[in-house]
């Protein structure tokens, strides 16, 4: 067991250090990265099922008790996240190698890649929120590198926005930091959720909402997501796939767990979360209809999407967290995969703006089956799993009588979905352009590789769909978990 | 000392905010770096007063807390890492632009040319001499 959670932080990084070294043979480098990433898959699978049926586990780093030393634990949120990250890593990594482009010219991007692997697992299984501000600088630091790679001159522009409003959100994590151990004398996070509530009503809401800043924004909620939109598409489409499903997820987790573990008096009510949920759903979608380019499209729709997953923490039952949990599974694949086929469209065509796309359904219809599943998928149309996961949030809204957000959330989808057809109508309908040609598909072996990994994606999601009732079974045990989280901080500290 | 530390945190992070607002690279990584150095100063503090060096034998009732130092050197060396690959990103960007300033971005420079067009029609159609 102790094995097993460590292995999803260390495996990614000796298989950066051998990729180093293996620098000057891409083909030594592609069979490090994807045995590595495929044990991983494996191992945070037995993970997975191994805690949701003992309840979760916990590691002392270096044999260090708690809470001085470091923790590692998984619970069913943190397992859970590990498998969807783990897989959708895998699943882009093979993409990137039939891809011509980042892959192939930089010998930076596998030990990036891996590292950025290791960073994503190390925040998911984290106990401890030194070590949460340490997991997200490996990350980072990684998707520093990775969204620059090319070095052209819009991507040097944007990424730097992304670097210099990370480097904040950083400082503003370190500030929480020694504000939260000033206060409290620890960091562990499950020492701090006993400690916390001792604290005056201020102080505690104060280091809530400050945390809440710093993880929104790179979960990239309403007010603080201007930098997503503008940063991601100009990257390589890989990486605008992983960042687009993992990053702001783990931003979300951070959320998640902070404020159902911290802050359980100071969430409860809800109403901020539920406002900032609100208004983060609106002002995406909005923003994505007077969008013109496929891959800022979806850009938006991320934020729009993060909004769903902050109602269903915003209702605080359990029904409305495991529908968050639930829209966390689905909506890291469906994302994933669109942002994939934009890349496909982008490479058939040449282009990723709507005004200059026409047509394509009939030249490449296995391109447009695969956008049009999870398009549908992400505007909640039955039966795919946008749909069992936004019933299962509207549902518990209902349930929890809060008629506006539910309201909004319904009318949300629909623009959702206005937007959707706005790129089918542009891109995949209408005539081919007899005047502006588009040139024949490339015969290249890797194009396979990239159509098969982005179809394996389309089928899981569709599994997901399939598979909702069992799935929301296990997200509704989760969220039994982060409610009563007695289990986790007996399991943390020993006792 | 300790209300002397505050302040000099508290200077510290006032001058790397104002810089980092500005539009010039260099400055916001010299912004950066002030913020990051106030921070530090602040979670030493967090660890209350001074005492004796921890380890070092002596009386363990007033050792000096030696985690907020741990944190300290691990937040120290992020940023010296982080600031080393922004200057990079700066000096890239003056070697692609010739220039030190953060442009506007697309969609502002979008927001910022319909206006203008729309206004240059509003003037066509108030005096159709004048070319929209």
């Amino acid at each position: 067991m102790t094995a097993l959670i460590a292995l999803p932080i260390l495996l990614p990084l000796f298989g950066a250090a051998l990729s180093v070294g293996l620098g000057r043979s891409r083909a030594a480098q592609r069979v490090v990265s994807v045995v590595t990433l495929g044990t991983v898959t494996a191992t945070s699978a037995v993970l997975l099922i191994r805690v949701d049926h003992d309840g979760a586990t916990a590691v002392q780093v270096g044999g260090w008790q708690p809470p001085i030393g470091i923790t590692l634990v998984a619970d069913r949120l943190a397992a859970i996240m590990l498998v969807v990250a783990v897989l959708m890593l895998l699943a882009v990594l093979l993409f990137a190698i039939g891809q011509p482009g980042a892959e192939r010219h930089h010998a930076g991007f596998h030990p990036v890649y891996l590292v950025l692997a290791a960073g994503i697992a190390l925040a998911f299984l984290t106990g401890d929120l030194f070590n949460l501000f340490v997991a997200f600088e490996v990350t980072l630091m990684a998707s520093y590198v990775l969204i620059t790679l090319g070095g052209r001159p819009d991507q040097i522009r944007s990424g730097m926005t992304y670097v210099v409003i990370s480097l904040i959100a950083s400082t503003l994590f370190l500030i929480a930091l020694a504000l939260v151990y000033a206060a409290t004398g620890t960091v562990n996070l499950a020492d701090l959720s006993t400690k916390v509530a001792d604290l005056p009503d201020g102080v505690r809401s104060g280091l809530a909402v400050l945390l809440i800043v710093v993880f929104g924004i790179k979960a990239a909620i309403f007010p603080l997501f201007f930098w997503l939109p503008d940063s991601y598409p100009t990257a390589p489409t890989p990486v605008t796939a992983v960042f687009a499903g993992l990053l702001t997820k783990v931003g979300v987790y951070a959320i998640i767990r902070s404020q159902t573990l911290l802050f359980p008096a100071d969430t409860q009510p809800g109403n901020l979360l539920l406002i900032v949920a609100g208004l983060t759903m609106v002002v995406g979608v909005f923003g994505a209809i007077t969008q013109d380019d496929i891959k800022r499209i979806l850009s938006f729709h991320i934020v729009s999407q993060i909004g769903y997953m902050i109602m269903g923490l915003g209702l605080f039952t359990l029904a409305g967290l495991a529908g968050a949990v639930l829209y966390i599974i689905h909506h890291i694949v469906v994302k994933t995969t669109l942002f994939l086929v934009a890349g496909l469209v982008e490479e058939r065509a040449g282009t990723g703006k709507l005004a200059k796309l026409t047509g394509l359904a009939r030249l490449e219809p296995v391109l447009a089956v695969l956008f049009l599943l999870p398009a549908l998928s992400l505007a909640g149309i039955p039966p795919f799993s946008g749909f069992v996961a936004k019933l299962a949030l509207v549902d518990a809204g209902v349930t929890a009588h809060e008629y506006l957000i539910v309201a909004v959330s319904l009318a949300v989808s629909l623009l959702t979905l206005f937007s959707m057809t706005k790129i089918w109508a542009n891109a995949f309908w209408g005539g081919v352009d007899a005047g502006r040609p588009i040139p024949p598909a490339a015969t290249l072996g890797g194009r396979s590789l990239m159509v098969g990994s982005t179809a394996a994606l389309v089928a899981l999601s569709l599994a997901i769909a399939v598979s909702a009732g069992p799935l929301y079974d296990l997200s509704e045990r989760t969220a039994h978990d982060l409610i009563e989280p007695s289990a986790y901080i007996d399991t943390v500290l020993g006792r | 000392m300790t209300v002397l530390l505050v302040v000099v945190a508290g200077a510290l992070c006032a001058c790397g905010t104002y810089l980092v607002l500005g539009r010039q690279l260099s400055r916001v990584v010299i912004g950066i770096g002030l913020l990051g150095h106030g921070v530090n100063v602040l979670i030493v503090l967090s660890g209350g007063d001074g005492g004796d060096p921890a380890f070092a034998g002596g009386d363990a009732e007033r050792f000096a807390d030696p985690l907020p130092q741990a944190f300290v050197l691990t937040a120290i060396v992020i940023t010296f890492g982080v600031i080393a690959f922004l200057l990079t990103l700066a000096y890239r960007s003056w070697l692609v632009t010739a220039d030190d300033e953060v442009e506007d971005d697309v969609e502002d420079r979008r927001i910022a040319r319909e206006a203008q067009h729309a206004a240059a029609e509003a003037q066509h159609l108030n005096d159709p001499e004048t070319e929209p």
